[in-house]
Formats: C-alpha cells, structure tokens, sequence
C-alpha cells in the first residue's frame, strides 16, 4: 500500500493525550433517564424545524414533534415519553435562541409506531434510503449537523461523486466519542456506510482514523466487507476536516471555496454512520446520542444522553465538576464553541462537553515576533500573521485580497503562536466585513 | 452576567511563548559564552553582563519614557545584549559594550516598534556602527589562553580570516576556538551544540544555516578548485557559524517563509564569499552580509509569498 499522504502544516496539541487518555478506553455509558427535556428545533443546519404539538399533548419516543422546512432541514423528534409542558425558547450553543419544545418524561419509554424496523432491506432503493436518513433527522454527527439526506443525494451531481470519505479521524484532542463508536459499534457504522454508498452509487469508501486510536483501527478492519477500506493517518489537527481528510485519502485538492463533490467525494462521520443504520434498520430516529464529558469534571466518559438533556443533569451523572472550571465548552476545545451557563441541553451538535480551567483562557497578547510559526501551521497554506496586521490596521480588504476567505477556522495559527495573538478573531472579523461589502 | 467565560474558539494555547523563545536562544548562546570566558578571560564576562544589563535597562527606560507596557519579561532584550558582546573582542574598553547595547536596543529596535518590527538585527547594526566609529578597538584581539581566567595581555594582530594570519592555524583549533576572535565566535563546537538545541527546539529550521553555510563553502570549493581543507578553514573561522545559526536566523529580520529563507541564505552566503574571497581586508564581513541582506528580506518575502491550499493549478 503507498504510503499516506498528509496536509503540510497543522498542529500536534499536546493536550491531545492528555484530554483523551481520561476517557479513550472506557466503554460508553447509557445516562439515566431525564425527568424533563427540553428540544430545540433547530438541531442542524438549514432551516429550524416547525413544531407539531401542542402543550399538553402526551407525545411517544420517537415521534415527531418539529417537522423539516424546505430542502435544507430536518424533523426533530421526542427523545422521551410524556407529556409536552411547555413551548419556548432556549438558548442553544453560539448563544441562538431558538424555538424548544419542553416534555416531561413518564418512564415509559413508550416508541412511537411509526419506529419499526425495516422488513425488507435488500429492496430499499437509494430514494429509500434517502427518505429514511431525512424522516429521522439523520444530521452530520461529527458537529456539523449538515442533513444527511440532502448530503447523500446525488442525483444532481455531476460528474458523480466515485469515493465515500468516511471520517473517523477525531482529530480534536479531548474528544473521544467517535473512538469509542468505532471500537464499540464498528459493525453498525460498517452497515451504515454501506446504506451511505448504496444511497450516493458510489463504489468504493475509505475510511480514515488516525492512528492513535489502534483499537478503533483494528475494530473497523475486521468489521469492513468489501470495497471499504479502513486507513491509518499521522495523527495531527485538523485532520478530520473535509478538505483535509479527502486530500489525505485520495491525494485530491477541494478547490478554494468549493464543496467535496468537486473533487467527486462525498464526506460523512462515522457516528453518522451507525445512526443512518439505526434509522434504515430499526426505523430509528435520532433521539440521544453519544457525549465526551471530560475537562474538570469529576468522572469523564462517554455518556449516551437523550437529545434534550439540559448539561445540569448531564453533569449530575459524572459527578459535577472539580474547581477551577473557567469555560464551559461544547464540541472540542480547538473548534468548539463556549456556552454561558449549564441550562442549555443538549443537542444534535453535541460531540462533546468540556469543562477547562485556566488552560482554556489566553493571556494577554504580545507583540508579533515574525516567527512564522502560525505560516507554518495553516493547513490552507495562508498568511495568518499578515491578515492580522492587516485587519488591526483596518484594512479588511487587504485581508481578504490574500485569501481570509480561505480560512477554514482551525484554529491552528492561535494554536502555535508564541505571542498569544488572536489571529483567528482578526480574520473572522476580515471574514464577517468581507460577507457585508458582497451583500451590498 | 455567567461566570464562565464565553469566547471564540480555539481555546487551547501552545506551551511555546515568546519568552520561552528567547530564553531558549539564551540557553542556546550559554556554552559559546562559557567558552568565550574560558579562553580570554574575565574580561569576557565583564563585558556580557555589561552588554546584557544595558539591553535590558535601556529597553525598560524607553517603555517608560514612551508609556507603553514593560516588555523585558519577554527575554528579548537579553538575547541582544548576549548576542551583541558575543560580537566584541575582549579587549574593548568597558564603555564599549554599554554603548553598542544602548544603540541596539533604544536606536535599533525600539524606535521601530519593539519587538518584531526591527528590519535590521539590532545586536548585528549596533556591531556594524561599533566597527566602523571606532575601528582599531574594535579590531584587536587577544590571544587566547584557555582557562587564565586572570586575563590575557598578549595581544593578537590578526585572526585566522584576516589577510595575514590566514592558514595559521589548524583546523582543530577553529573548531576548538582557542583562536583571537571575538568573545563568542570561535568556539565552533559550543556553537553548534547550541546551534542543534535551536533545531531540536524547533526555535530555529534548518533552511537558512544551510542555505547560508552551503552556499558559501561551495563557492569556496569550486573557487579553490575543490581546495577541502580550504574550505573548511573558511567556514570554520570568523563570524560564520555564529551568523548562520544565531543571527541571521532573527526572525524579526529574515523572511518568515521557508523558500525565503533558503533565497536570504543563498543571498548571505554569497555576499560573504564576495566579501572574503581573495581579499586582504582585516574586518569581519559576515555581519555585514546579513545585515545587507537584512534589508532586502521584506522583498524576498514578497516575491515567495507561498500557495494556498485550494488553489487550483493554471
Ligand atoms: S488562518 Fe484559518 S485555516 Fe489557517 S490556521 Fe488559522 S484558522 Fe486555520
Ligand atoms: S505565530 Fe504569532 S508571533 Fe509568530 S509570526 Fe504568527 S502572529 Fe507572529
């Protein structure tokens, strides 16, 4: 086999292993049950669902209470039995307040009838699959939560994808859900990727893992049938990113400002995977999911929680938290995004919740020493020190003319820089000016 | 308002800050330093805690007359003041050094920012204008006298890259460094010891030494008519290993690209060659090639401005 090929620059965080050695072998564990959920109807990317149901309606696991809008959407559905209390509003991460319908759970773990499993499988034709994947709010698993469905038509594509990218690469440190996933579930995430090349007609899926995970490595290697292939990569950040992992994996370059399907690849997470197996399956919707809770907390693990948990309660199962807790964090520490306090619940975005302490929080900046480490580190092969200078001196457009566009938000460049300078901010805020003159 | 602290990602740092940057090119210096005390003297410590205190007063006074924050802590101040006093001979008069780091530091670096915005290396410009405001101190040079801590009165006329002394000494002395030379650049295997620390710490790459030290020993080679023993004793005497690894490699002055950085080498190196071949000039003319090409580094960083990932081949 050639040997693997890696993005230039990128960055090793030590926190790498120290974060995920606290959770990476222990098996996943089912949370108890909620008294009370609150769910969002907006979960995923695109336009929020539209709520269905009344308070006081008694309402089944899995039945749906927000019903997708458009083409890019998705339903939302009841992760609990019971009775829905209340409809409001909750704040969900990037501090969005969104529409949330609040049910109080009767322990009777009640399925809906419309959660059944599949009769004949053989007979499901790509569409099938397809109105499966959007019927139960099957999102990108990974923190993207883009809609499965939509993701997995092909239809229109042209030329027509020929590689399923499967991402297990996991490459924020802390994070160890899809970890566990695949050393767990790795012949369900297998079905699942099947049922995602059935759906997009593509022939053949790579999978790439980085190769700290040898256990997950070894799981999906003997789970793999034909026409996957299971790939070790050089663990290093931002590996599992899209345009990153397709280079990685089949050598082509996503041009700027393109999607995967121009290079002909179709990118999906492998926890995605296992639920679009679930769904196809069992007829399951997404009602929980698996949650890394590590940082400060008394216990981290993997946690199987029910959509709509608030992180309250969420912590009450792994102990709370130790002292010292400065950021309350959701997804990974490189890309994640903080919260403002412990009432928001969860949702399909989910990958993980962190509690850091003083080693989240930067110190003051310094002046730039030129010493090019940020260069060296941008995977997008970008200029981060020279969009800073030029942002803090107000020229945006100067910013954006050496590509701040390009900037995937990585990360990396703040990562590395030895002057603690917030290079990301500055571009994002090139990015943010950038979007205004092109609306005008 | 929460208590917990909301802010954009990433929310992880590093280890690696600017101070620790500098100290380690202060770890990096120390065995050349030693040496230095080692082969000529007290007299050589006295001038690299003069240099170094000066460095560092200077840049304090000017924070606070122009009211902006203290950044001492930040070391980089000490590395000029160790680099600038690596850079005299141990013979100079004790005010020497306290004028080259006052220039480096308040003339050379300060006045263009601070810290990162100095085009020229300040230790390098302040070397620069010691030797030519007073050339004959800055030109004499001791004998060396490995562990007479109590000094060294013999006064050498010339060093192994001055026109008459050329080929006077062995090749085992210039990698020792019992050699006249300046205080911290004859001892070339303390220099590379700390020359390999930068390179495992990864505070310095490789490109610009070996671009540097490369182009010049092949000039040299092909010159000499594939002359080895010629050409090592070129690389190995005078400024050159101290300049490749510890002054031209100045972020703050050199490109920050890597096809950059082999272009600044490449450039160094030959302007030394051109400078040293064949001439009888008694200067030292490594410093003066970086320092050259110190000033055309921002062009050289324009003109190999790297590709973007995406960008799709024409
Ligand atoms: S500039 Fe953007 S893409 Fe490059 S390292 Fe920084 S955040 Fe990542
Ligand atoms: S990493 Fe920081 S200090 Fe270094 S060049 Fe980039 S912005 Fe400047």
């Amino acid at each position: 086999m050639a040997t693997t090929q890696t993005f230039g620059g990128g960055v090793h965080p030590h926190e790498i292993g120290n974060g995920k050695d606290s959770t990476k072998s222990q098996p996943i564990v089912n949370a108890a049950a909620p008294a009370r959920v609150t769910i969002a109807m907006s979960q995923h990317l695109g336009a929020p669902a539209a709520c269905c149901v009344k308070v006081g309606q008694v309402v089944n696991m899995g039945q749906v209470i927000g019903e997708a809008q458009g083409a890019i959407s998705a339903p939302v559905h009841a992760s609990v039995s019971g009775k829905v209390v209340a409809l409001t509003t909750c704040t969900i991460t990037g501090g969005k307040s969104v529409p949330a319908v609040v049910i109080d759970n009767d322990y009777e773990d009640r399925w809906d009838e419309s959660v059944k499993p599949c009769e004949n499988i053989d007979a499901l034709t790509p569409e099938d699959i397809r109105r499966i994947a959007r019927d139960c709010g099957v999102v990108g698993l990974g923190g993207a939560v883009f809609p499965a469905a939509v993701k997995l038509d092909t239809s229109k594509l042209d030329p027509k994808p020929d590689t399923l990218v499967v991402n297990g690469s996991e490459c924020e440190p802390y994070l160890t859900s899809d970890h566990r996933m695949m050393v767990e579930n790795a012949e369900q995430i297998i079905d699942g990727i099947r049922f995602a090349m059935k759906a997009t007609g593509v022939k053949c899926a790579k999978v790439g893992i980085e190769d700290n995970k040898p256990d997950a490595i070894e799981a999906m290697r003997a789970a793999a049938t034909e026409n996957i292939e299971i790939v070790a990569l050089p663990a290093k950040y931002p590996q599992g990113y899209e345009k990153m992992l397709i280079y990685a994996l089949t050598g082509r370059r996503v041009p700027n400002r393109a999607l995967p399907s121009a290079v002909q690849c179709v990118v999906i997470n492998v926890s995605t995977c296992a639920a679009l197996s679930a769904a196809v399956r069992e007829g399951k919707p997404i009602i929980d999911r698996v949650v890394t809770v590590a940082g400060r907390v008394a216990k981290p693990c993997n946690l199987r929680v029910r959509i709509g948990v608030p992180l309250l309660d969420v912590l009450d199962q792994v102990g709370g938290m130790t002292e010292g807790v400065r950021k309350l964090i959701v997804g990974g520490p490189m890309m994640g995004k903080t919260i403002p306090d412990l009432n928001v619940p969860v949702t399909k975005s989910f990958s993980g919740f962190l509690a850091l302490g003083d080693e989240s929080v930067n110190t003051e900046e310094s002046a730039c020493i030129r010493c090019g480490r940020c260069l060296r580190a941008c995977p997008m092969g970008l200029a981060p020190a020279k969009m800073d200078s030029l942002v803090r001196h107000g020229d945006y457009q100067g910013a954006l003319n050496i590509g701040a566009l390009n900037c995937m938000e990585c990360g990396s460049c703040t990562y590395v820089c030895p002057a603690k300078r917030e290079l990301l901010q500055a571009i994002r805020v090139a990015k943010a000016v950038g979007g205004r003159i092109k609306g005008m | 308002m929460s208590k917990y602290i909301v802010s954009a990602s990433p929310h992880l740092r590093d280890h690696v800050s600017t101070r620790s940057i500098m100290q380690d090119v202060c770890i990096a210096m120390l065995p050349a330093c030693i040496a230095g005390v080692l082969f000529f003297g007290y007299r050589a410590a006295v001038i690299l805690a003069l240099s170094v205190l000066t460095a560092v007063l200077s840049e304090k006074f000017y924070c606070k007359a122009a009211h902006i924050k203290d950044t001492t802590g930040d070391f980089s101040a000490v590395v000029t003041g160790m680099l600038l006093a690596m850079n005299l001979p141990s013979t100079v008069p004790y005010w020497m050094p306290v004028i080259g780091s006052a220039i480096a530091i308040l003339l050379c670096k300060m006045i263009f920012g601070g810290i990162g915005q100095n085009f020229i290396n300040p230790a390098l410009a302040a070397r620069a204008i010691l030797a030519l405001s007073w050339a004959s101190l800055m030109n004499t040079f001791a004998a060396p006298a490995f562990g007479n801590l109590a000094g060294v009165d013999a006064i050498a006329s010339a060093t192994p890259v001055s026109g008459a002394a050329r080929g006077g000494f062995t090749l085992a002395q210039l990698a020792l460094g019992n050699i006249p030379g300046t205080i911290g650049e004859t001892c070339k295997i303390a220099l590379l010891v700390g020359a390999a620390y930068l390179l495992y710490r990864k505070v310095i790459s490789w490109h610009i030494p070996v671009a540097f030290i490369g182009s010049f020993a092949l000039c040299y080679l092909i010159a000499t008519g594939f002359d080895v023993n010629a050409t090592l004793y070129q690389v190995l005497s005078g400024g050159l290993i101290l300049g490749a690894f510890f002054m031209a490699t100045d972020y703050s002055s050199s490109p920050a690209t890597s096809k950059g950085k082999i272009v600044f080498g490449l450039g160094c190196g030959l302007l030394l060659f051109w400078f040293r071949f064949g001439k009888k000039t008694p200067a030292e003319w490594c410093s003066f090639a970086i320092l050259l090409m110190n000033v055309v580094s921002p062009l050289i960083e324009r003109v190999t401005g790297s590709k973007s990932f995406g960008e799709v081949k024409k």
